[in-house]
């Protein structure tokens, strides 16, 4: 029997680690990921789990550790934010290499500098080309039902790659919600145990792990990787649909609201998914026919699936919370990488970019309105007068 | 040379499915110094033995020998010459600063290539 708990998102991936009883985790507490890693401890130190715990000295550390108990053949779990990430960094692309299923919790928030610790997608979004499948939770519910899936989907014998799950910094991370938490038993059935492939630790076949690449074999090697990639899709939805039977729930790709009659909408991921929602019921009773695309997979892109769902508007406008400085227009990653789908896939119509709440920035339900009248011009005239808008910023 | 395979014929994550490789791997070739016996005789100490990073000294278990150098895998960086204590005992007797490839050396590193 599953049960209803007021839980903050970083307490519903704590609560979702718990129940996953992982063989190691290795992380070190940074805002606004924190709680997590508090309540974690306080379930090792009370012996509700028989995780190993490592508390590593930085992030560099944590996902070193990460990588050699994945080797041994450990469920592996870490969580994160913005710096931290970025400490991570050169072991983020080896943990992909080396095709070591770990899930990491990343709690979004902006990149330094200037120094901040609120919420914006720069920290993922740097590691979007690093081979770690990315999916992103809209609240503290997604983030408990992602975290779960992970762990089968980067175990899956097909995938073999690490999942991150983000959820946006104290919006999210911090904010109590109503939160379906279902039975332990369930979610260990569910995630199951972790054959792995090969362990480090099985002395009487021994491997070699982390062999240098030359010119020989490096780029064998990561044409293996794009081929994991490119295949990851179908193993995700075996993942999401049998998690969607076993507790009642409607993961896809994406999520589409109110977007099959609409004749704009926006794309915009996390949780300004929920609060464009709110837009998109008043807006729509006023008569307007505007919808909603939610990005949950962000890697692998999924873009004939994206392009498909977007094909029948007449404008759409992308929400982006971080820049690709010195990209075409300075636009935002998920525009940049919408725009080529379209394109690829045949699909023309105006399409623009919205940045918006970088470091914290609220973003209210008028500016998303303002967003969505502004569509509905372009879709009126067919013109997209500024292809890049910088929602809130003050002139 | 052992024919190279394609990328959907290796273990996935780089993994090589075996230990012990590395000899197969032959580095010698990175080498720009080669370590050579000079005039001064080995005592078999097997400081240099010891101190090789790449295993590259090689050994007469049997007569408690220090043996010769592996070519094929010596990288050259020259950290036995550093370690023998004939080498500095010669240094010492001579007086001067010496050459690395100098004659009077127990072990020598000669440029690769350099005719002898």
């Amino acid at each position: 029997m599953s049960k209803y708990e007021a839980l903050t998102g970083d307490q519903a991936v704590a609560t979702a680690m718990r129940q996953i009883n992982p063989d190691v985790v290795a992380a070190y507490p940074i805002t606004p990921q924190t709680e997590t890693v508090e309540f974690f401890a306080e379930y090792v130190a009370n012996g509700e789990v028989t995780t190993e715990f490592i508390c590593v000295e930085s992030e560099h550390s944590a996902m070193s550790a990460c990588v050699g108990a994945s080797l041994a053949g450990a469920r592996v779990m870490t969580a994160t934010s913005s710096q931290g990430l970025a400490l991570m960094w050169e072991i983020v692309y080896i943990a992909a290499s080396y095709r070591c299923p770990i899930v990491m919790s990343l709690v979004n928030r902006a990149l330094s500098g200037p120094i901040n610790i609120h919420c914006d997608h720069s920290d993922v979004m740097g590691m979007r080309d690093s081979g770690w499948i990315i999916l992103f939770s809209e609240n503290c519910q997604e983030a408990y039902d992602n975290i779960i899936q992970a762990v089968r989907i980067a175990e899956h014998p097909d995938v073999l790659l690490p999942v991150v799950v983000c959820q946006d910094g104290f919006i999210t991370s911090h904010a109590m919600e109503r939160v379906e938490v279902y039975d332990d038993a369930e979610v260990q059935a569910f995630v199951g145990t972790y054959r792995p492939k090969w362990s480090i630790l099985d002395v009487d076949n021994p491997k070699t792990y982390g062999a240098l690449h030359f010119y020989d074999y490096y780029y064998e090697s990561k044409r293996q990787q794009a081929e994991a990639m490119a295949h990851a899709q179908r193993p995700i939805l075996e993942v999401t649909n049998e998690f969607n039977r076993q507790f009642n729930r409607h993961y896809g790709l994406f999520e589409a609201y109110r977007l099959d009659d609409a004749d704009v909408a926006i794309v915009v991921a996390n949780s300004t998914a929920g609060t464009t929602k709110v837009v998109v019921d008043s807006l729509r009773a006023q008569g307007l026919k505007v919808g909603l695309l939610k990005p949950r997979v962000f890697r692998p892109f999924p873009a004939k699936e994206l392009a498909n769902a977007l094909c029948h508007l007449k404008a759409v406008g992308v929400m982006d919370r971080s820049i690709a400085f010195g990209s075409m227009n300075n636009a935002g990653p998920l525009f940049l990488e919408l725009t080529a789908a379209l394109a690829i896939h045949g699909v023309h119509i105006p399409i623009a970019d919205y940045i918006f709440g970088l470091g914290g920035r609220d973003i209210k339900p008028g500016e998303i309105e303002s967003v969505y009248r502004d569509l509905l011009r372009i879709a009126e005239t067919g013109k997209v007068e500024r292809l890049v808008t910088y929602l809130s910023v003050r002139e | 040379m052992t024919q190279l395979k394609g990328w959907r014929d290796i273990p996935i994550g780089g993994v090589i499915l075996e230990g012990g490789n590395a000899v197969e791997y032959r580095t010698g070739g990175w080498r720009a110094f080669r370590p050579v016996f000079g005039q001064a005789p080995c005592i078999h100490c097997f400081q240099c033995w010891l101190f090789c990073p790449d295993s590259s000294i090689l050994v007469d278990a049997e007569n408690e020998k220090m043996a010769g150098f592996d070519l094929d895998h010596c990288k050259g960086c020259g950290i036995c010459a550093s370690v023998c204590p004939v080498n500095a005992k010669v240094i010492r007797q001579a007086g001067e600063k010496l050459n690395r490839d100098d004659p009077r050396l127990c072990i020598r590193m000669v440029e690769e290539g350099k005719m002898e």
